[in-house]
């Protein structure tokens, strides 16, 4: 245990050397002056030079880098360049959102897809899993942005039933924060959980071949309990290796669900930082992500040795 | 390995998750309210957020939206007509050479943080203009003062180095904005003015709170709690509309969706003035649009009324120069270049620029998207080929165009009030007009009687039309949509604030 903890702190503070010198780098290739974009279009030449002096632009780009790397390692993400407020407090708020929000799609995408993904595999010979097969196929090709502009169109501004975006932390209104969370969590979910099904179904499909589900069945269970009792768990290792690729991907992702319902994340605030040339800010979200990523790969890989016994001496 | 091991690993899992829920519990975001609106308080849809509140340190209309006549007030300040009109000066004197002005204050006006008023904090909010703590650009339209002093507390004596009419017009912008001597160390986020609002919160990302003061000096507002709410998408704004989550998107930038509200009663539609042109503008000082006839050749190509309807679904006002109807020296210049392509090919045989090849860089807006393909189609029939660049707004194109001025052709709104000065009396100016033949003139009309100052500048104006300086589009409007039962909304963006004060629900 001590000993893949240790290597998953290497890997992480390798990952996020790389991953932070890369995207430095790039930030500052990318076309457009911080200065400028801070100053606009009256901005006079002493002033941009102050303003550079001010936040440390004009340094080398070695210095800065250093800087910035000093400032992570003692948990400091520096000020703001656009907003000139401490980041951390910024970007902790906006982790928290992205989490709910991509934590409960990706519940909300388990309870559906797993016992969907079961019938589809157990019914493939029947119509019924054949037209569940082909919704699950239909929800991968539609984009969860369609399908949350279609639900504030339904359920916001024709019946009414849900706000049509915004967002109420649950510590000051637990109720309204549910209710608005309604409909991204579908939008977001539903999407998730037609790719998932797909997953538990050829992963059940597979595992029903297996001579073990057949000794089970020969003792007198049926087909369901057989797969309950002895298939899920076997069944479980593909379906957790797409649920953590898939949770890595939403928590950017689900940028386009923020922006179509207004919900201050962290995507949004990556896509706004980049706009305004608030370099630290995106270098932060990007070593925020990162500790993310490599946390749910950790969180998978325990999952693994959970599931599978033979996996544990392996690693 | 056993089966404790096995659950433990699996108590290990379930103890990270849980970490990871726990971290996201507690005060995750934080709320923005407005279901059911009370009578004091309203939610307003708006687009493009500002980053921070400090228009002294900090470039973008979204600033002086928001905090201009709300939380600041100016000695004077400009009302809906363009007009000038007093504010914290109840009157002032001018004297007859026009170099001095002597303002008389309003007594018993206080700041938010309960200091009082004086002429004292009007002599430092003038002389911060001109200090290094302003680093906003717009500065210099302080540089004409020479000296500001405080006769008393209610008597202000400003003095000009040369006369200006510009100037007082200037004081009713966000360079005239009063502060508070003790109340300037955190205008990012806790400004302090003598307006009727305070700002409670800001939600960066969400929204923005202003409460009405219960001790402000002049009428109190109907309305004490205002939200203003930022969406970065047209649709989502209206669908918060239709859907009660808010009362009024103000300076809607998706003129398509305009036409579901006017049909409804429920609502009503405002099509509002502004300051904003869209101005394709042409780099005088590369070829083709160095020759004044290329220049002249695009003026005649487009049909600016057929832009106006392709590209904002008819909302807009042709106005033939850079000058709304609500600036004094306004004349309607929409005559000087009539459509006509004919007309247009002439210029280009005669330049010697038929089968011209542009390059037309379009920020990524969405007028200006709009904008660019109607104007495309129109240059191609007089044998222009634009081909269309998208810049990056405001980053790559404030780097490219504005800064470096690498560009042959480009459009932008340009939303500064009194703007036609700063974008053509300036050679550098990624404009590049030769200003060889105006800038006397300009100077001698802003030191004129207002009479004069009229005339001269309409001198100006059509100097700069008849050399083809750039293109005016059209007068950017103002869409407003609102509950029907909202009153006293100011729809024309003819200053940079969203004036709040007047607003009020009819029941």
């Amino acid at each position: 245990m001590a000993r893949r903890l240790l290597s998953s702190l290497g890997q992480f503070l390798a990952t996020l050397l790389v991953a932070t010198a890369l995207i430095f780098v790039m930030l500052r290739v990318m076309p457009g002056d911080p200065a400028v974009v801070a100053l606009g279009i009256n901005a006079t030449p002493e002033a941009l030079a102050q303003w550079r002096a001010e936040y440390g632009t004009d340094q080398s780009l070695a210095l800065q880098y250093l800087q910035w790397m000093g400032g992570l390692v003692r948990g400091d993400f520096g000020t703001s360049y656009v907003t000139s407020q401490d980041l951390s407090p910024l970007i902790v708020d906006r982790v928290q959102v992205t989490l709910i929000l991509v934590g409960l799609s990706m519940l909300l995408a388990l309870l559906v897809a797993v016992p969907l993904g079961m019938l589809a595999a157990i019914r493939h010979q029947h119509p019924s899993g054949v037209v569940l097969s082909g919704i699950s196929q239909v929800g991968v090709a539609v984009p969860n942005f369609l399908v949350g502009v279609l639900l504030v169109a339904v359920f916001a501004v024709h019946l009414g039933w849900f706000p049509s975006g915004g967002w109420v932390a649950p510590a000051d209104d637990p109720v309204e924060f549910a209710r608005r969370l309604v409909l991204p969590v579908i939008a977001l979910g539903s999407v998730q959980a037609a790719i998932i099904t797909r997953y538990v179904r050829s992963a059940v499909l597979e595992i029903m071949r297996e001579d073990f589900l057949r000794t089970a069945r020969a003792k007198g269970l049926t087909k369901g309990a057989a797969l309950v009792r002895h298939g899920l768990r076997n069944a479980g290792v593909p379906v957790v290796t797409i649920v953590g690729v898939q949770l890595a991907a939403m928590l950017i992702g689900s940028v386009v669900i923020e922006r179509v319902f207004v919900i201050p994340g962290l995507g949004s605030l990556l896509v706004d930082s980049v706009g305004n040339r608030d370099l630290l800010a995106v270098q932060a979200i990007v070593a925020v992500l990162v500790l993310l990523v490599i946390l749910i790969n950790f969180l998978v890989d325990l999952a693994y040795t959970v599931l599978d016994p033979r996996l544990r001496k392996a690693a | 390995m056993n089966a404790r091991t096995s659950r433990r690993a699996l108590a290990t899992t379930a103890a990270a998750a849980a970490a990871v829920l726990a971290l996201s519990a507690c005060s995750a975001g934080s709320s923005s309210g407005g279901s059911d609106t009370p009578s004091d308080a309203i939610v307003i849809g708006l687009t493009g957020e500002p980053v921070n509140l400090d228009f002294t340190t900090t470039s973008g209309a979204a600033i002086p939206q928001v905090v201009m006549n709300n939380v600041y007030e100016g000695l004077v300040t400009i009302d809906q007509e363009g007009e000038l009109q007093p504010q914290l000066a109840e009157s002032w004197e001018v004297s007859e050479d026009g170099t001095v002005y002597d303002f008389a204050l309003h007594d018993e006006v206080t700041f938010s943080d309960g200091e009082d008023f004086t002429a004292a904090d009007a002599v430092f909010s003038i002389e911060r203009v001109q200090s290094d703590a302003w680093l906003n650009g717009t500065k210099s339209k302080m540089d004409v003062v020479a000296s500001a002093e405080a006769v008393s507390d209610t008597e202000l004596r400003v003095t000009l180095s040369r006369p200006s009419n510009a100037w007082l017009f200037d004081m009713g912008t966000y360079v005239g904005a009063m502060f508070s001597e003790t109340g300037v160390d955190d205008l990012a986020t806790t400004p302090i003015g003598t307006g009727p609002y305070t700002v409670e919160s800001f939600v960066s990302g969400d929204r923005i709170t202003l409460a009405g003061r219960d001790d402000y000096w002049g009428e109190e507002p109907d309305i004490t709690d205002v939200t203003l709410r930022y969406f970065a998408d047209a649709v989502a704004s209206t669908n918060a509309l239709r859907s009660g989550d808010i009362d009024m998107v103000y300076n809607m930038q998706a003129p398509d969706l305009m036409g579901q509200f006017e049909s409804d009663d429920a609502f009503q539609v405002i099509e509002g003035t502004s300051n904003g042109e869209i101005l394709l503008s042409m780099n005088n000082r590369v070829a083709p649009f160095d020759d004044v006839r290329v220049r002249q050749a695009v003026m005649y190509a487009i049909d600016r009324q057929a832009v106006i309807d392709a590209a904002w679904a008819g909302y807009g006002t042709e106005i033939g120069a850079m000058v709304p109807p609500t600036d004094p020296y306004y004349e309607d210049l929409t005559d000087m270049y009539p459509y006509d392509p004919e007309k247009a090919r002439e210029l280009l045989a005669e330049a010697g620029a038929e089968d011209l090849s542009i390059t037309f860089d379009v920020p990524t807006r969405p007028y200006a998207t709009a904008v660019s393909e109607i104007v495309v189609s129109q240059l191609a029939e007089v044998g222009i080929d634009a081909s269309i660049q998208s810049s990056e707004f405001p980053a790559v194109w404030l780097d490219k165009v504005f800064t470096q001025a690498d560009y042959q052709m480009s459009v932008i709104l340009a939303v500064e009030a009194r703007d036609v000065l700063a974008t053509f009396n300036n050679p550098d100016y990624y404009i590049g007009y030769d200003n060889s033949k105006i800038a006397d003139q300009v100077i001698a009309a802003d030191s004129g009687t207002p009479e004069e100052y009229v005339s001269g500048m309409q001198e100006v104006v059509r100097t700069i039309s008849e050399d083809a300086a750039s293109d005016v589009l059209f007068l950017f409007p103002n869409l407003v949509v609102a509950d029907a039962d909202l009153d006293g909304i100011a729809a024309n963006a003819v200053t940079e604030s969203l004036i709040l004060s007047g607003l009020t629900w009819s029941d």
